[in-house]
């Protein structure tokens, strides 16, 4: 039986670029960063109050999950912002969209009150996109 | 273009902007009173607005940033007593008080841990990195 979900995956460009964008920018914590051959890293990052949930920063590099072919077309999706991978939470949303943008990070939506909450929409340094969000209180 | 409109957005961007103070100026001396008389008229106004926003005081908020920090550098190696100075303590007994009451161990015993786990890491890597993507890798128990 299924208990829980321990990884999930974030197609990134670049390493190196990823880990500022989701340390340094974004505050996730580093879960794992073990070498795993040449050029490559076993990157993991957590919320800050979700050590459980690991999210594995994938390049997207031929020869581990992709072919040539699915590695170049991969590449050109992701850095088109085809890919929404999930909605981090916060406590508020106004201060931690303030805190982002003035860190760099590029919004596409700043936050507005939706039925569900309120929600901001934001980019990684790849092109992925995430939604902000925080519950009504 | 972007509209921003929302509720008081300049008392926001106050407040975040002396939380950002406190990230990038933790090493040094920092004068909390200085940042609320910037900020605002009022401290305890700015202190209600800073804790109600990250839920804590501006003081225990830099202190947290100081052992996350320090923790950090011990995970690079970096030595204990190099570390308190780094992230802006001046004594190495109230540096490892409070490492130990918000790390849970002391300063000298977190560097240990870390340097076992790396060692640990290096030696055998497929411990930490799930299978699936280690055979696809070419990994195989075997190499290790």
């Amino acid at each position: 039986m299924i208990s829980k979900m321990s990884h999930v995956s974030v197609y990134v460009l670049n390493q190196d670029s990823a880990y500022d964008f989701y340390v340094n920018k974004l505050g996730l914590k580093v879960h794992t960063d073990a070498p795993m051959g040449p050029g490559m890293r076993w990157l993991t990052v957590t919320p800050p109050e979700q050590p459980e949930l690991e999210i594995t920063l994938m390049p997207v590099t031929e020869g581990m999950v992709f072919t040539k072919e699915s590695a170049a077309a991969m590449k050109e999706l992701v850095s088109k912002g085809t890919f929404g991978f999930g909605v981090f939470e916060c406590d508020d949303i106004y201060a931690t969209y303030e805190e982002l943008k003035a860190k760099g990070v590029e919004f596409t939506k700043p936050p507005k009150k939706e039925f569900y909450g309120i929600e901001a929409l934001f980019k990684d340094d790849s092109g992925n996109w995430f939604s902000l969000g925080q519950k009504e209180k | 273009m972007i509209s921003e409109s929302y509720p008081k957005v300049y008392l926001y961007r106050r407040v975040v902007q002396a939380k950002l103070f406190i990230d990038n100026n933790y090493a040094e001396k920092i004068d909390l009173n200085n940042i609320a008389d910037e900020a605002f008229f009022s401290k305890f106004h700015f202190i209600r607005l800073f804790k109600k926003i990250y839920r804590k005081t501006p003081h225990q908020y830099l202190k947290t940033v100081r052992i996350e920090k320090a923790m950090e550098l011990l995970r690079a190696n970096v030595a204990v007593s190099e570390t308190c100075y780094e992230v802006g303590f001046e004594s190495l007994g109230s540096f490892s008080a409070l490492f130990k009451r918000i790390a849970g161990m002391s300063p000298s015993a977190y560097l240990l841990r870390q340097q076992q786990i790396k060692a640990h890491i290096l030696k055998t890597p497929l411990d930490f990195i799930p299978n699936c993507f280690a055979e696809k890798k070419g990994w195989k128990e075997k190499q290790f």
